[in-house]
């Protein structure tokens, strides 16, 4: 029955393309007109071309088991895009722009003088319970004191349409490809949209990588020699690895091709010899990345690597000891190192953040855990969290148990209802929940993508927006408004 | 630039097809030659076992050497690593590493090979759609060599294609020139004179030689002719001398090539000297197995100058011809 935007329910949540029944926002209307001029098998089609498109292309994640081998999953896709207007994004990406900012130089601060402590600003005794503070970075001092390179940072939208940063991603954040495949996929099923509307690029990510990963290089060299560092094939993030080695024309290597000499630089095994190394985009985790500094055991990494790294004669992107602003406790404090760091208000607020380590909050939170949703400190993609609303009681008890045991490791937030977006399901569309990831990039200059991801919940009523639980993904536009 | 890990993964990839292929190629063609054969003279199944060496693995596993064990142990049977499957499924583990360094259809097809060979397996191993299966596997493999040929950019990652293939077919061709030279023929009793011809031709059918052969050689099929031709032809594809000639190819456009191109060149020479049309049995054996030591030192060579030959986790690192040692 096509689509209609008269039955289109929004539920009193703030829906992102429609204002009210059959109403679009500004910046949606004429995608909405559009989209409602499409018969039955017209819509069926553009999801075809859509599917078709994507199992051409490749985009997918990647599923290994020994029976089957290698399993590669094609990305859940929407057709329907997220719209925002570019008068909001630039407000949006100010916001991101001043944050990592500060996230910089607080890490900076961190791994030298501590002002920050110092200064009362930050707890000692939370920076000293730190899972992903590294001891064997103080002192360091990477290019252009940048730490966090890329940044990914979740951005959710409440009822009354408040945008709040959710969660900052400064370990190896993951996602940025599927934005950028997103973008083909819409270009060769809507191209006629792309034709009417003025809807900003997003395809200058790859270039603008490299440039940032050449700014930081230690060589002063006219080209540095970048390098993509993967654990391998079976990780799930593979196909995000080779894409991006691949748009930027750089080698995509793992540990075992590379080597640290006696003078301390990095040279990644050639068939011509050893090849000297100046930055390296690394996808592996902090404590996997040098058997000698970190985890023995681990396989993946590079003998020597932290010792190239302390010496000056590598970049690693991002640089280790960065996730320790990747910590929800710390999390909680950005906005005031915005304002001691840079003396300037925060933009983008964050979502209210109760720390259990505080008695009083503490107190709070295990008297309203059936309003609150509680999360671990260092855990992500959901994992070990309680949503409060939605439990029950024997896991709330649980949660007060795992509260009162470690209170370090605990924050608790007000449920946030994540805004909707019409979203295709068989030939019409029902509102499905949203978030966006958009990724900074850091180096002589910051820069930020053109909208991010946005990761759609598919079930219905969902709010997890996860590929491996039922999300999916749109492609994302910032649009200049039309008068309508 | 071309990462070591990449070019060695390359080299094995090309080497596991090609080694399916031959399988392939070396079932198919003793099905048809029992079927011309009196009963009483009848090879039957074993020397295929001694081609790819795996007699005591076949013997602990199957016992009796007859048509139904041999086709499973060198088609179907994953506990032997020179079977169809297991040198399919190499292949495979050594491209998916280096899928971003082909085209995209090559891996999709290496893949599909695979699980093809996979799923049909019932086919090859029973009597009557096993020649079907056996040229869908080879048509496969010539389908992948050949899209790289046409789609692949012919830089030093394709070099690497083309050795890995060419030192596995001359391989094949001298293991099956020792076997069935040997075996086909036991003793010299009069009552095999009129099956000879069909014997050698079998051999030169295993490696799609014949047509070949006859207008190269232009002489009846017999032992002297083929054995030059199989050794020292310039330019048929599986003649061992072609294959190590391409083999020199690559090196040329290669880094670092001078310690491999003087062993190999050392191998060449060893060819070009021998006479094997007229060698006796013995010496014919003997003779192949310098050339099996010699393909054994330029794989080494080959992997010492540009491998990442310290790594032990990567997929299908195996000496190159091991039964000859183990004899």
């Amino acid at each position: 029955m096509a689509i209609r935007w008269g039955s289109y329910r929004i539920k009193g949540y703030y829906d992102e393309l429609i204002r009210a029944a059959g109403k679009a926002r500004p910046a949606a209307a004429r995608v909405c007109d559009y989209l409602r001029t499409l018969k039955d098998g017209e819509i069926e089609e553009r999801r075809q071309a859509a599917e078709l498109a994507i199992r051409l292309m490749g985009i997918t994640f990647t599923v290994y088991s020994e029976q089957e081998g290698s399993i590669d999953r094609a990305w859940p896709f929407d057709i329907i895009p997220r719209i925002i207007p570019s008068a909001e994004w630039r407000r949006i990406e100010a916001g991101l722009k001043q944050r990592v900012r500060a996230l910089n130089l607080f890490i900076e601060d961190i791994y030298h003088e501590q002002r920050v402590v110092r200064d009362g600003i930050f707890p000692r005794e939370i920076l000293d319970s730190s899972k992903n503070f590294r001891p064997q970075c103080v002192g360091i001092s990477p290019p252009r004191g940048v730490w966090a390179h890329i940044c990914g940072s979740d951005l959710i939208r409440d009822k009354d349409g408040t945008v709040y940063v959710l969660e900052d991603n400064l370990r190896v954040p993951s996602g940025v490809s599927y934005m950028l495949e997103n973008r083909l996929v819409m270009k060769r099923v809507f191209p006629e949209l792309f034709e009417t509307h003025s809807i900003r690029p997003v395809d200058d990510y790859p270039s603008q990588l490299y440039d940032m990963l050449c700014s930081i290089t230690p060589r002063p060299v006219d080209q540095p020699e970048v390098v993509v560092l993967t654990p391998g094939i079976y990780n799930s993030a593979y196909f995000e690895h080779a894409y991006l080695a691949q748009q930027m024309g750089a080698e995509l290597v793992e540990g075992r091709d590379l080597v640290v000499g006696e003078d301390d630089c990095v040279y990644m095994r050639t068939i011509e010899g050893l090849t000297r190394v100046d930055v390296i985009y690394r996808r592996i985790d902090d404590l996997y990345l040098d058997p000698e500094a970190f985890d023995p055991a681990s396989q993946l990494g590079v003998p020597g690597l932290m010792r190239a790294w302390k010496a000056g004669q590598v970049a690693l992107v991002n640089a280790p000891g960065a996730g320790v602003a990747d910590d929800k406790v710390v999390y909680a404090f950005v906005p005031k190192f915005i304002k001691y760091y840079l003396d300037e208000e925060p933009i983008l607020p964050n979502v209210p953040t109760h720390l259990c380590t505080d008695e009083k909050e503490r107190d709070y939170v295990l008297a309203n855990l059936d309003k609150l949703v509680v999360k671990p400190a260092n855990e992500s993609g959901g994992y070990g969290m309680l949503i409060g609303p939605h439990a029950t009681a024997k896991e709330r008890e649980e949660f007060v148990r795992l509260i009162r045991k470690d209170p370090r490791n605990y924050i608790a937030q007000p449920l946030v209802t994540l805004s909707t977006t019409p979203t295709l399901i068989d030939t019409h569309v029902e509102p499905r929940h949203v978030d966006l990831r958009p990724f900074i990039l850091s180096g002589e200059t910051v820069t930020v993508t053109t909208g991010g991801l946005t990761r759609v919940a598919l079930r219905k009523g969902s709010t997890v927006v996860n590929s491996s639980q039922g999300g999916g993904s749109k492609d994302t536009w910032i649009v200049e408004e039309t008068a309508t | 630039m071309m990462l070591s890990r990449v070019a060695e993964n390359l080299y094995w990839m090309a080497r596991y097809l090609e080694r399916a292929e031959n399988t392939a190629r070396l079932v198919n063609v003793n099905s048809n030659l029992l079927l011309d054969l009196p009963p009483q003279v009848r090879p039957g199944w074993a020397p295929l076992i001694e081609i790819t060496g795996g007699e005591a693995q076949f013997r602990q596993a199957y016992g009796e050497a007859d048509e139904r064990s041999v086709a499973k142990f060198m088609i179907g049977d994953t506990a032997n690593p020179g079977s169809i499957l297991s040198s399919l499924g190499q292949a495979r583990e050594n491209a998916r590493t280096v899928r971003d360094y082909m085209p995209r259809e090559a891996w999709e097809q290496v893949n599909a090979l695979m699980l093809n060979a996979k799923s049909n397996l019932a086919s090859g191993l029973g009597h009557r759609r096993r020649f079907e299966y056996l040229r869908d596997i080879i048509h496969g493999v010539q389908q992948i060599t050949g899209l790289l040929a046409g789609t692949m950019t012919h830089d030093e990652g394709y070099q690497f294609l083309r050795m890995g293939r060419n030192l596995e077919r001359g391989d094949m061709t001298i293991r099956i020139i020792d076997v069935r030279s040997a075996n086909l023929l036991p003793g010299s009793s009069e009552a095999l004179t009129p099956f000879q011809n069909i014997q050698w031709m079998s051999v030169l059918k295993s490696l799609s030689g014949y047509q070949m052969y006859r207008r190269a050689m232009r002489t009846p099929v017999r032992r002297p002719e083929v054995l030059k031709f199989l050794f020292k032809e310039r330019l048929f594809p599986r003649a061992f001398y072609h294959t190590m000639m391409e083999v020199d190819s690559c090196l040329r456009v290669l880094p670092r090539r001078d310690v491999p191109i003087t062993r190999l060149a050392a191998l060449r020479s060893l060819v070009t000297a021998a006479r094997p049309e007229a060698m006796s049995q013995e010496e014919l054996h003997h003779f192949i197995d310098q050339l099996e030591q010699g393909l054994i030192m330029v794989n080494n060579t080959i992997s010492d100058t540009y491998f990442l030959s310290t790594n032990p986790a990567v997929p299908g690192r195996m000496a190159v011809p091991s039964e000859t040692e183990a004899e």
